[in-house]
């Protein structure tokens, strides 16, 4: 096989096992109960099928075919988050110039240039929007607009863009190398949201923030946060740099800030009142759907792993 | 030939951009008329609507799709009319309106008697971004007394965003398309642009990308 480190290549070997298991349980629930019907369920897992698939191939392609994919899911993200949140029509323009902050940003990270990758999107894409908002001269709505603006790049480039650098930090687990980083946050990320899905349904009473998410519960978020952590503190020596110790420390981190960055976009979905961001991926909804939780964790994990190991 | 040449249009250069640029939010694709003799009325914002929805037909069918446009627009000059008439394949119609009417539409006429699918856009020109204007009666003139051709309205949003009236520059948006169920056929020209615009206002409220803060 081309160059995978072997602990990534069991590791994807083990997510397409899940997917698989997944696919077949389906398929036994339609053949069991034909009369009902499991469209969702099945546009869900199909589409898990195509996001798992794509990652892997840019994965195992280069780190430069990755950081391509993630370049785009930011270009997706931020292009659903314009066209949901209400934006001016004269701020056409500056718009335009938050997209080209994408390819700068990616470029940052592949050629490694920590210090400029770090304040690129916080300092100069932050001057320079409200620079050109004045240019254009339209001062009715100036502060909502240059504030939403720059909330977007921030979670949709910014935030992303940490994914993608943890492929050119210098490898320090040879077996699992630096795709290793990449699969231990995506999968704990999702794992996460599923463990709190499932806690909640299992056990789930006090609700924790019922105006944002009804469903939410506090055995949810507390099952999924102690689990996460247990499985965290396994996995992470075996695809990460990190000892058991921070390993649980870094799930934790995962849980609880996957957690926050849901009900942070589920919030924003609600101000709109609309159910899903888009409809890019059946079953899922839009790209921020999917990516709400991983805005949250990415530079939360990466800054931590960074502290701890670099 | 021409065939040929629509069809390389349309997949390398018009769907990488609908689909990829762009972004659609699609909802009642099943509404999508995909026999003609069919007619699609639509509400205008951006020259990008005409390409949205010939987008969403498959690239065998996209000789059968012919968007009705104004003459004195498209017309204006050899390179435009030829890249109207051959690359998009549009019925000129004059907007001038000295011309009776049978003549006036004859052209629409002739297309829907071969069983193509027209795309309309009743409100006549692109307008203010985002905003529906008056709903004229033409669209009436070419469907009454043909009782094959049904009208399927058609809301969109979010085009006159990416690339409004008089701006070359595209910046990418999600864009709702809302296709609604076929309008039952009309006995006058103000039942049918009531029954468009009642119709326009009912799709409306699935769009995702006109909410109000």
């Amino acid at each position: 096989m081309l160059d995978i480190p072997p602990h990534s290549f069991y590791a994807m070997l083990v997510v397409l096992g899940l997917l698989l298991t997944a696919t077949t349980c389906r398929l036994i629930l339609a053949r069991r109960k034909p009369d009902k019907d499991y469209t969702e369920l099945r546009q869900r897992i199909q589409s898990w099928w195509w996001m798992i698939g794509i990652l892997f191939v840019c994965l195992v392609i280069s780190p430069t075919a990755a950081i391509i994919l993630f370049a785009f899911i930011s270009f997706l993200a931020l292009k659903e988050f314009f066209s949901i949140v209400p934006t001016r029509q004269a701020d056409r323009r500056v718009l335009f110039w938050a997209y080209v902050s994408i390819p700068i940003q990616y470029y940052l990270v592949s050629i490694g240039w920590y210090g400029m990758f770090i304040i690129f999107i916080p300092v100069y894409v932050f001057l320079l929007l409200p620079m050109r908002m004045v240019l254009i001269g339209e001062t009715k709505g100036f502060i909502h607009s240059a504030g939403t603006i720059h909330w977007a790049v921030m979670l949709t480039v910014f935030c992303i863009s940490h994914i993608a650098y943890l492929l050119v930090l210098p490898v320090e687990n040879p077996a699992a190398g630096s795709i290793g980083l990449v699969i231990f946050l995506l999968f704990m990320t999702q794992f996460n949201d599923v463990c709190q899905y499932i806690w909640g349904k299992l056990l789930g009473k006090h609700k924790i923030i019922p105006k944002v998410s009804p469903n939410k519960t506090w055995e949810g978020f507390l099952g999924g946060v102690l689990t996460i952590a247990v499985v965290s503190g396994f996995l992470g020596p075996y695809l990460t740099p990190l000892t058991f110790r921070f390993s649980v420390m870094a799930g934790l981190l995962i849980s609880v800030s996957g957690f926050i960055g849901d009900v942070v976009i589920s919030s924003l979905k609600r101000d709109l009142e609309i159910k899903d961001s888009g409809t890019l991926i059946p079953g899922h909804g839009g790209i921020l759907d999917r990516c709400d939780s991983l805005i949250f964790t990415s530079p939360l994990f990466f800054h931590f792993l960074y502290y701890v190991n670099y | 030939m021409d065939r040929l040449l629509k069809i390389l249009f349309f997949a390398f250069i018009v769907r990488p951009i609908v689909f990829v640029v762009l972004g659609l939010n699609l909802r009642g694709k099943q509404n999508l008329p995909l026999q003609g003799p069919a007619m699609i009325a639509a509400n205008h914002n951006s020259h990008l609507d005409t390409l949205v929805l010939m987008s969403l037909y498959p690239l065998s069918k996209l000789h059968k799709v012919r968007p009705v446009a104004a003459a004195d627009y498209f017309l204006k000059n050899r390179f435009l009319a030829w890249f109207a008439l051959n690359c998009i394949g549009i019925i000129p119609i004059s907007r001038a309106g000295r011309q009776r009417k049978a003549e006036l539409f004859a052209g629409c006429h002739q297309s829907l008697d071969q069983g193509d699918i027209l795309i309309l856009f009743p409100e006549g020109s692109r307008g203010n971004p985002e905003e529906l204007s008056e709903i004229k009666r033409g669209i009436y003139h070419i469907v009454h007394d043909r009782i094959d051709t049904r009208v399927t309205p058609v809301m969109m949003h979010g085009l006159g965003r990416a690339l409004p009236r008089g701006e070359a520059l595209l910046v990418p948006f999600n864009c709702d398309v809302i296709i609604g169920n076929e309008l039952p056929e009309a006995e006058t020209g103000e039942q049918l642009v009531n029954e468009i615009k009642a119709a326009f206002l009912e799709l409306q409220k699935y769009c995702i990308t006109c909410r109000q803060v």
